[in-house]
């Protein structure tokens, strides 16, 4: 199974610029990985008000229980929230931290 | 987050002078004021064509006292009470069942059992096992199981004995294969000493009956062959009651013997004893099954139906939601054809109830149809397959996003399921009611797995067609899939074009007929979405709003139908695709579906044939150099979402003009499963150039002509830069055309 090399800022980059569309098979290798965490844990969101609120759950795992709301930040657009999800996946995937800040 | 106010009407279309019931459900009561209005558009992206609706006046505008109305969800059987069953003192009953959830909670499988005064007699699964449950008049219960887990998904004869006269009860339990297990016996004298039918309920299969014939104890998986006879008989006269047909030796104490091999396409059970304890079906679960006896040897329950003695039951099963009506609206005379709303409001809730206005009956009141995909509606109806799938966000290419409909239906299963849902049990969904609330069928619905965020699909999305319409001020009269499939060609006969929805794909066999008949007598047809013509599906013969759907064999399915169920019980038709009926999609409109891919949509370029002096009238006024639809407020582009291509081997005619091609899919955009013999690295929009719409036209006999988009997103570029594009000026060109009675001709070979 591929795994995530944290050294491969330029893709976390890459994916910032642009969550949805188009990837370099590099970052969709990636992308493939982390959406393949457990049923448990995969992300959602939740759309508060249409095309102006998103906020972030989690499924339960368990059929007709309502998702868990991860945490109460509003997000004003999707690709706010994919880049979230994104930088927790990370963590979960390789143990560090993905911060804005050391992306080239 | 969620809905506090849902409703549905009795129909989904109707001519002036006719009525339309709506029923209500205010979970919180209060009042609530209902409108009509006139929908044009339903989409409520601030940088796509924007929320339009007129309010109508009406008779039924006005405030209303809401009240709480439920569904009671899960099939069953029921055979009325009768003297004969309440009399009963020692009995037998057997039955072969292939439970599916055998672990949930005590699950009915055939008796004649009150749950509240606890009196009566019942086979039943309980704590995993089968079980006789006994109650007698004063209240004493005896519950015997065999003490051996059932295994999901085997088939399994289980039969319970009475004594009366010596108290023993006795109970079977034996899988059929015995790799699962022996047969378990138990015997022993009974705790209630005198069990009372006479409790005031029906004998049931697959669930109890409570208050208002509301199913409980509701059974997940198959039964065969249910019998009751009025004596507790011995191990031969067993095995004798199990089979085809009722023993001679045994007539007398023989009370039913029901067959569900017979009468599949109804709703009906027939005994096959002298009794003729004949039962009806609650909530349709699914028919054509295979029984414990099927051996492979046909595929059909037309051609044997007795191997297809077994009906699968489902403790989410919905038909009909039987509400109590709040108020009706005659369509009065006058009313322009078109789409329409209930519109419900209660505070800041509001719950759009769409129904769709015809032209006065047998008439025209315009020179274009715009043909409503009802079926596909109902296919989609309240689906909420991504969220147990765990998101489908592989597929989909970004996070899924859910809304207060998608909420609600996730916390009350009984407002039923979509073709693209499991039960509870795994199974498929295959029968789709529009006698519920359909929360995904509204103007303002968005759907999460739709680009990132959520954007329209189906009934909503479709609304981006008649919103550019009335925006380029082309008359129209509206009808719906159902309407084509009860009046077949003579309603198309009566416009110069019919315009589809950005997705029709669920067609039965009259819709289907009707359309290729007048497609090849004349009629010009604007297919402005992809993935149509895909899934034949069958209605009902008698019971009105319902479908059927098998996923049988091939194409993109959420579920599997098992081997050997691949015959609809409605129709007796082999099911599944059109192009596995041998009629593709490619055949009918000249492109078929190739491609999907949910994230981004792209745009398209010119080909060699938009240059050919045929498709001159396309190309009037437009740029071949330029790019075609790099716009629109799904996806970004017209090309997008689900992708048709021609394919001559697969039917395109001959002299199709390829007018364009859509390229630069992503990775998320990839080809269908029919397409792919065997799996290849090469199946996304970065590596595989199949991937891709075309722009198809083509001229038919009669002077007809055929004109495809290719892409479900194409309606949603319309209305970009004010209708001013190169999309909208193509489907103007095109549509403008096919009303004017000049025919078309075929070219020469």
């Amino acid at each position: 199974m591929f795994t995530i090399d944290p050294k491969r800022l330029d893709l976390a980059a890459e994916f910032r610029a642009q969550p949805v569309g188009i990837h370099s098979p590099e970052l969709q290798a990636v992308l493939t990985v982390m959406r393949s965490l457990p049923l448990d844990q995969r992300y959602i969101l939740i759309r508060r008000k249409p095309y102006q609120e998103w906020v972030l759950a989690q499924l339960t795992g368990v059929r007709n229980e309502p998702p868990r709301i991860y945490h109460d930040k509003v997000y004003s657009s999707p690709e706010e929230a994919e880049w979230a999800i994104f930088k927790l996946r990370w963590h979960h995937a390789t143990g560090e931290e993905l911060r804005e800040e050391d992306l080239p | 987050m969620t809905r506090r106010l849902v409703a549905y009407p009795d129909t989904l279309s109707a001519h002036p002078g006719e009525r339309i019931k709506f029923m209500v459900n205010a979970l919180g009561g209060g009042d609530y004021r209902a409108d009509i209005v006139r929908l044009r558009c339903g989409d409520l992206n601030p940088k796509g064509a924007g929320f339009k609706e007129t309010v109508v006046d009406s008779s039924i505008a006005g405030t209303y006292k809401g009240r709480r109305q439920e569904i009671k969800a899960g099939s069953c059987a029921i055979v009325d009470d009768d003297v004969r069953l309440s009399g009963l003192s020692s009995f037998t009953l057997t039955a072969y069942i292939w439970p599916t959830t055998p672990d949930r909670d005590r699950q009915a499988i055939i008796g004649k059992w009150c749950d509240i005064q606890r009196r009566g007699f019942a086979l039943a699964i309980d704590e995993g096992e089968a079980t006789l449950l006994l109650g007698d008049e004063k209240g004493q219960v005896d519950r015997i199981g065999s003490g051996t887990a059932l295994h999901a998904r085997q088939w399994y004869f289980i039969a319970a004995t009475f004594d009366a006269e010596t108290g023993i009860a006795r109970l079977i339990q034996r899988p059929l294969d015995p790799i699962v297990g022996g047969p378990i016996e138990v015997a022993r004298l009974a705790a209630a000493g005198h069990i009372d039918g006479d409790n005031g309920v029906p004998l049931s299969m697959a669930a109890f009956l409570a208050k208002g014939l509301r199913p409980i104890a509701r059974y997940n998986g198959k039964i065969d062959r249910p019998r009751l006879a009025s004596a507790a008989l011995d191990d031969a006269a067993i095995e004798a009651l199990a089979g085809a047909t009722v023993p001679a030796a045994l007539r007398d104490v023989v009370f039913g013997a029901w067959d569900f091999g017979r009468d599949i396409k109804t709703d009906r059970i027939s005994d096959r004893s002298d009794a003729r304890l004949d039962g009806t079906l609650l909530n349709l679960p699914a028919r054509g099954m295979k029984g414990h006896n099927w051996d492979g040897s046909s595929m059909s329950w037309v051609a044997t139906p007795e191997q297809y003695g077994a009906i699968h039951f489902h403790e989410d099963d919905i038909y009909d939601a039987g509400w109590e009506v709040d108020f009706e609206f005659e369509i009065p005379a006058g009313l322009k054809s078109g789409i329409y709303c209930a519109r419900l409001q209660q505070g800041e809730e509001i719950e759009r109830v769409p129904f769709f206005v015809r032209a006065p009956k047998g008439k025209a009141t315009a020179d274009t149809l715009f043909l409503v995909p009802t079926c596909s509606y109902m296919a989609y109806a309240n689906e909420t397959s991504t969220l147990p799938s765990g998101g489908g966000e592989h597929t989909m290419g970004h996070v899924i996003s859910y809304g207060a409909e998608d909420l609600f239906l996730w916390t009350h299963p009984e407002y039923g399921l979509s073709f693209y849902d499991t039960h509870i049990d795994g199974s498929g969904v295959c029968y789709s009611s529009r006698l519920r609330p359909i929360l995904n069928m509204r103007p303002g619905h968005m759907t999460g797995w739709i680009c990132a965020g959520g954007a329209p699909w189906q009934f909503n999305a479709d609304t981006h067609i008649t919103d550019w319409l009335e925006a380029k001020g082309i008359e129209y009269d509206v009808a719906t899939d159902e309407d084509l499939h009860n009046e077949g060609i003579a309603l198309l006969q009566r416009y110069k074009s019919v315009v589809t929805g950005s997705h029709p794909e669920y067609w039965s066999t009259p819709m289907h007929d009707a359309l290729g008949a007048w497609i090849r007598d004349g009629g010009r047809f604007a297919y402005l979405g992809a993935n149509g013509f895909y899934w034949r599906i069958g209605f009902h013969e008698t019971l009105p709003g319902v479908i059927e759907l098998r996923r049988s064999e091939d194409g993109v399915r959420d579920w599997e139908a098992d081997s050997g169920e691949y015959y609809m019980s409605f129709t007796g038709e082999y099911g599944g695709l059109w192009r596995r009926n041998g009629r593709p999609p490619q055949s009918l409109v000249g492109v078929g579906f190739v491609a999907q891919g949910f994230d981004v949509s792209s745009y398209f370029e010119f080909q060699p044939d938009a240059a050919d002096a045929r498709a001159g009238f396309i190309m009037q006024g437009i740029d071949p150099k330029e790019r075609l639809g790099d716009f629109g407020s799904i996806g970004g582009g017209a090309a997008g979402l689900e992708l048709d291509w021609v394919d001559t081997k697969l039917g395109t005619p001959w002299h199709t003009l390829r007018i364009a091609s859509s390229l630069m899919h992503s990775n998320a955009v990839m080809l269908v499963p029919e397409e792919i013999y065997s799996a290849t690295p090469a199946m996304s929009g970065r590596d595989n150039a199949n991937v891709r719409a075309d722009v198809t036209f083509f001229e038919t006999p009669g002077g007809g002509a055929v004109f495809s988009t290719g892409s479900i997103s194409w309606a949603s570029a319309l209305a970009h830069n004010n209708y001013d594009n190169n999309v909208s000026r193509m489907t103007e060109n095109v549509l403008r055309r096919f009303v004017d009675p000049k025919p078309f001709r075929m070219p020469a070979e």
